[in-house]
């Protein structure tokens, strides 16, 4: 029995092999992460959970762990530069990071029924944010007239140097209050699927509320070190982050992302963004299919 | 005007001092994990559950993996700081608690300037992320 778990856990492999493939993996889908414009817990969870032996709440704990450390590390800079807006990031980061929780406590009680169920919603929702980025065309600086009374009151605006326009750009939000209610949902997404929610963030933040692209996207990152903190300390207190598959990921995102951002200027960024929805695809596909049971996919 | 501006796309000094000190947290945090990970991998210090063990169980759900490896839950692995293993969990811990702190750092100087909405946001995200970490919540499935 226990040869045959371990056939099962480890494939046949020693146990070295796993955490080096992981490494390199996720050194690999760092960059295309850093390139594509996408947090790395994205990509992560649906393709190490339908690709490695690992089950699916080891997957959400060490995804999570690696959409935090990214966000911690670009954080600062996004900050000194003023891209991310703590003004912007504060109140909505509350609503997130409480509805993480849920989703944190909820996807780990339904993995507890049967993990396929959390398999499939994951590769639903997969496939849906890849239709997402199909769709969705974002506005370097949406025109916003006037701004409504909860971002008044809260003083969420500012201004940032536009360098393609070489001017300096005020921005303010509207919508806000419908706003924070969609972050009620990233939050439980975020949480459920150990995802990190930029996909979800930068459209709320730019389409909906009127901030600028820039601002959306640079705020989005920081804000998933403070979603993902609260839904990480779910998924570790309940023993679902295993250091030796999650520091590897970790590490290997992170040095992917260094590399990716060095590649940034040579990249084709049309080339990339098509080649990362193809990717979540068939990662969606695939978590779909693993979730469902149908073995189409192997 | 255009000075006026330049001034109000300065970030403001709160701003600052959350970079700064997330930037040394989190790269504190990687460092540790760095230096522990190869302790781990080294065998320099022995670990609690056996890596063989691991790999044994890293495909069954977390109910399973716990009662197979009698890994801790909670802050247990707190006891545990002398294992290859779980001494990892000083960097991943101090990068989920950086938020805590740079939030903490943040809530003075708002009581300060009298904003009484951040200063409230601030505390509320304390309690939660507070919440969170103190291991009461998410037992539902367990």
């Amino acid at each position: 029995m226990a040869a045959e778990d371990m056939a099962q856990g480890g494939g046949g492999k020693p146990w070295w092999f796993w955490p080096l493939v992981l490494f390199f993996f996720c050194f690999v889908l760092g960059i295309i992460a850093v390139l594509a414009g996408v947090g790395g817990g994205v990509l992560y969870v649906p393709l190490v959970s339908g690709f490695f032996p690992f089950h699916i709440d080891f997957v959400r704990g060490a995804g999570l762990m690696v959409a935090l450390a990214g966000a911690l590390a670009a954080g600062p800079g996004l900050l000194r530069r003023n891209l991310a807006s703590l003004r912007l990031a504060l109140p909505v980061a509350i609503i997130a990071s409480t509805c993480s929780i849920g989703g944190a406590m909820l996807g780990l009680y339904l993995s507890s029924l049967d993990p396929n169920i959390v398999q499939a919603c994951l590769g639903g929702t997969i496939v849906g944010i890849a239709v997402l980025l199909l769709c969705s065309k974002n506005t370097a600086n949406p025109v916003v007239t006037k701004q409504d009374a909860i971002g008044m009151a809260l003083g969420i605006h500012g201004v940032y140097k536009d360098e393609s326009l070489g001017q300096m750009v005020e921005w303010k939000t509207h919508r806000t209050l419908l706003g924070l209610i969609m972050f009620i949902f990233i939050g439980v997404l975020a949480g459920m699927f150990g995802l990190g929610a930029g996909w979800a963030n930068v459209p709320v933040l730019n389409l909906l509320m009127g901030v600028p692209l820039k601002i959306s996207v640079a705020t989005s990152k920081f804000l998933l070190s403070i979603t993902d903190t609260s839904a990480a300390w779910i998924y570790m207190n309940q023993g679902c982050v295993i250091p030796l598959m999650a520091i590897p990921s970790i590490v290997g995102l992170m040095l992917g992302s260094f590399v990716g951002v060095r590649l940034l200027t040579k990249a084709k960024p049309t080339f990339i963004r098509y080649m990362v929805i193809g990717v979540l695809f068939f990662a969606g596909l695939k978590a779909l299919d693993k979730g469902l049971g149908l073995g189409f996919l192997g | 005007m255009s000075t006026e501006l330049e001034q109000k796309a300065a970030p403001r000094p709160e701003q600052i001092t959350y970079a700064n000190l997330l930037q040394y947290g989190a790269w504190t945090g990687i460092v540790l994990m760095l230096i522990t990970y190869t302790l781990y991998m080294a065998g320099v210090l022995e670990p609690h559950v056996p890596i063989d063990l691991v790999v044994t169980n890293w495909n069954h759900g977390i109910h399973e993996y716990i009662a197979a490896t009698n890994s801790p839950v909670g802050w247990e692995w707190l006891a545990l700081l002398d294992k290859g293993d779980f001494v990892n969990f000083i960097g991943l811990a101090l990068l989920a608690v950086m938020t805590i702190i740079c939030y903490l750092v943040l809530l003075p100087g708002y009581l300060k300037r009298g904003n009484k909405i951040y200063a409230t946001i601030c505390i509320l995200e304390i309690l939660v992320l507070c919440l969170a970490a103190s291991g009461i919540l998410g037992s539902g499935g367990h």
